[in-house]
């Protein structure tokens, strides 16, 4: 057989009717086509739905019903059809050795290395200078945008705005007073001034909570840090930075609703469940003359889970 | 009138016997050569398998992404900028939103089909990553990845890890709760990275989290750069398909030469083009009765506030149970931390699975010594150690995704967190190591049964004329057979060689 021949197209009615193969898969054929018949027009009325529920703006649920329900029948009839009712393999094809010959292969690596290669082995100190300005650009073009990505962290992980004296504030700006709160209550506060920045959100962020009427130390050194029964934690987790918004009042825990940390308040924040690796840390807090609640100064660490650079 | 007729019959018999469509290919033909390859391409032989049909399932879902990512981005505002919500949800009425939530509410709500068309893309989203998976584990477990494949199996992991990143993008885009939770534990783990950490989180977000430019940069990397990646990609993956020719599963007539199944026209592409709209269709009705991520309910971000049960989108689940049973274990010295108890889990932990992926089919070539090509694919069974091997890794991932719900779990079964937590430590290590030696000897039991799922037969012993006695099997019973490996005389378009090979009818090229 040539190769011209092999290649012209031969109508399916050329093909003898009586052919086994070409025979629908289906028992019964009239029967499958009534049902792809079924389907598609399943397929064309849920269509009409769909134009009819998005020209009168119907819900959500009405759209998606009828465009689905019409890709679904559509697809049903359409597969059926070509698993029963067209022609039946199974068709062999050959399949190609992809791989050349040896020579093939030989003269390509001879057009590279000879060739290619001969002409930079010439000239190598061009070579050399065309690699070098390459190399150059890339390098230049690689730095710069990097660097204009964004700033460099330097001292910014290690410090929030809080700073000595600021008041205690919570999300709407309000100052909290010392009688503002019950004992074994819990608030959000920021600096004042913070509470609508991005920072002030993201890392100022602290509960504070009312652990008694009398002064609380969470730890050694802290004497002083809980004035009236107030005492103040980084509401970050150290873990990977989830705020620790459930406060789990009879056992006095914080717990991060990701991975479910939990922290002692009444011991320094010290972990006492889950993957977080280091207390929170403390804010130190005074109650001025007027009765508010401020910061003696900024946290003594860096909030917040932990990086490289921290100690 | 007649020379009307005429002229339209001359007409017809100039255009030769096959009308419009010849005219048009012989026009192509002239200018682009189109008529030779077209012919092959149609003639294309794909081989049946209901399990083929599981990287179709992931491209049409990609389809369905493509179509209705491109109607979202015609409403939705890629701007931090604070607005006050004035649209039509009333428990959002007034209070001050990102432009990202406000737009993505409003057009859930405001936008005709709009809601539709999210709960669409975000279904889609789940089932691509999917399909995948299970597509790759098929690859896997029939050897379909061995030379010639390698490459494709590089480009497959790639479109894969390039669908979870762009997942987790486009689920990080609205702004809600939920998701602003999950960038921000993203950031903490770019900021795990020994060394570099600080930088590239500084780098990647503009600045310390939540940074400046988060949303316009995640929303420009959602909709051009990956998904252009992930078009070059699929082609690459389709184009080497097509060059390399589909793998088949042994049977009779099916060899390492050829390819035995349906014609690509008409018969495949009714198939697949019929699945394109039954997959679109699933979709659509998913997006019509299954809620998906509904921001409205989470409310917008808010960096101090949190949600219970916050979990990712399944696919992440993996990383999510991993960061939630490593034991705290912070590395300090020298004045510097190693977070070990983020590096380790969301890090180190896919930085093993995935590359163990990528280099398995080269581990596979230098452990073995199969250096042959393969074009026919192996019955798990046949290869218990890597069908085990593939059964503990995914059990191993398998338990790190339940352990993502620890707290569900614990709720839901009236247990300590602390015990749930313990159990699925245990069931990490455990549950892989009992998964390899189950699959290894079931494969081998397997392998030792060939006739298993059949019924016995009648030994049939016979003496022949030199008082020599045979004894033989009976054949299986006939509905024991299966008759679709059983090959037939096949018929063509082509007037073919009728010289069979092994009862299957050759299409000469």
């Amino acid at each position: 057989m040539s190769e011209n021949t092999s290649r012209t197209p031969v109508n399916l009615q050329s093909v003898r009717e009586s052919d086994p193969h070409l025979q629908p898969a289906a028992k019964n054929p009239v029967v499958v086509e009534r049902v792809i018949a079924l389907n598609f027009i399943a397929a064309m009325l849920s269509f009409v739905g769909f134009l009819w529920a998005y020209i009168v703006n119907a819900q959500a649920w009405k759209l998606g019903a009828t465009f689905g329900g019409g890709m679904t029948f559509l697809g049903i009839g359409l597969i059926a059809w070509g698993k029963y009712l067209m022609p039946r393999g199974p068709f062999v094809e050959e399949r190609h050795v992809l791989a050349s010959t040896q020579g093939e292969r030989d003269a390509m690596s001879d057009a590279i290395v000879k060739r290619g290669g001969g002409v930079i082995q010439r000239r190598k100190f061009l070579g050399g200078l065309l690699g070098g300005s390459m190399a150059l650009v890339g390098a230049a073009s690689i730095w710069p945008l990097l660097r204009s990505l964004g700033p460099l962290p330097k001292g910014t992980l290690f410090h929030t705005d809080w700073r000595k004296g600021a008041f205690a504030v919570d999300q709407s700006g309000r100052r909290i007073h010392k009688n503002d709160l019950a004992v074994g209550s819990i608030v959000t506060v920021f600096p004042e001034g913070k509470q609508d920045t991005d920072n002030g959100q993201a890392v100022d962020q602290t509960v504070l909570i009312r652990l008694s009427n009398e002064h609380f130390t969470t730890q050694k050194g802290r004497e002083s840090w809980g004035p009236h029964g107030y005492v103040a934690y980084s509401k970050l987790c150290t873990h990977l930075g989830c705020p620790v918004g459930l406060y789990e009042q009879q056992l006095q825990l914080l717990v991060c609703p990701c991975h479910q940390s939990m922290f002692d308040v009444t011991n320094g924040a010290l972990p006492n469940f889950g993957p977080a690796p280091r207390p929170l840390p403390q804010l130190p807090l005074y109650i001025d003359s007027n009765g508010y609640i401020r910061a003696q100064s900024d946290f003594h660490e860096p909030v917040g889970p932990g990086f490289w650079e921290r100690a | 009138m007649s020379d009307a007729i005429a002229t339209k019959r001359s007409k017809r018999e100039a255009r030769g016997p096959y009308g419009r469509v010849g005219t048009a290919i012989n026009e192509l033909d002239e200018r682009l050569g189109i008529a030779k390859g077209g012919r092959t391409f149609l003639d294309k032989i794909f081989p049946d398998h209901w399990s083929f049909m599981l990287g179709e399932i992931a491209l049409y879902s990609f389809v369905v992404l493509l179509a209705t990512g491109v109607f979202l981005t015609l409403y939705y505002i890629p701007s931090s900028a604070i607005v006050t919500y004035k649209g039509s949800y009333l428990p959002l009425y007034g209070q001050h939103v990102t432009q990202a939530f406000a737009s993505s509410v409003d057009l859930s709500f405001s936008v005709r089909a709009g809601l539709l068309m999210r709960q669409m893309h975000h279904w889609s989203c789940d089932i691509f990553v999917g399909a995948m998976v299970v597509h790759m584990a098929r690859v896997f477990f029939t050897g379909a990845f061995r030379k010639p494949r390698e490459t494709n199996w590089i480009v497959g992991l790639s479109l894969l890890i390039l669908a979870i990143g762009n997942g987790f993008l486009g689920y990080s885009l609205p702004d809600d709760l939920v998701s602003g939770t999950g960038l921000r534990i993203a950031y903490s783990i770019m900021e795990s990275i020994p060394l570099v950490g600080t930088y590239l989180g500084f780098f990647v977000f503009g600045g310390n989290f939540p940074g400046t430019s988060m949303i316009p940069r995640f929303f420009i990397l959602h909709v051009l750069i990956v998904p252009l990646l992930i078009m070059g990609l699929v082609g690459a993956h389709l184009f080497l398909l097509v060059r390399q020719k589909h793998t088949q599963f042994p049977g009779p007539g099916r060899t390492e030469n050829n390819v035995v199944g349906s014609p690509m026209f008409p018969v495949f592409m009714a198939k697949t083009t019929g699945f394109l709209f039954l997959v679109a269709g699933v979709v659509g009705l998913l997006g019509a009765f299954a809620q998906i991520n509904p921001i409205w309910q989470f409310g917008p971000y808010d960096a101090a506030r949190i949600s219970y049960a916050v979990q990712p989108d399944w696919y992440m689940g993996f990383l999510d149970g991993a960061l939630r049973i490593f034991p705290a274990w912070s590395f300090h010295s020298f004045g510097h931390t190693i977070p070990l108890e983020v590096t380790i889990p969301a890090v180190v932990l896919p930085g093993i699975i995935f590359n163990l992926a990528f280099a398995w089919p080269a581990l596979e070539r230098k452990f073995t010594g199969d250096n042959a090509i393969h074009h026919l694919l192996d019955r798990p069974s046949l290869r218990p150690k890597r069908t085990a091997a593939g059964a503990a890794v995914l059990a191993f991932l398998m338990i790190l995704f339940i352990a993502s719900s620890t707290d569900v779990i614990a709720n839901f079964m009236h247990l300590s967190l602390s015990s749930v937590l313990w159990a699925m430590r245990i069931l990490t290590f455990l549950v892989p190591l009992i998964t390899y030696p189950v699959t290894y000897y079931l494969a081998k039991e397997m392998q030792h049964a060939p006739g298993s799922g059949k019924r016995k037969t009648t030994n049939v012993v016979s003496r022949s004329a030199t008082g020599e006695y045979l004894a033989e099997s009976a054949p299986a019973y006939d509905e024991d057979v299966h008759h679709e490996l059983v090959a037939k005389t096949v018929p063509t378009f082509i007037e073919a060689d009728l010289d069979s090979d092994n009862g299957v009818r050759k299409v000469p090229r």
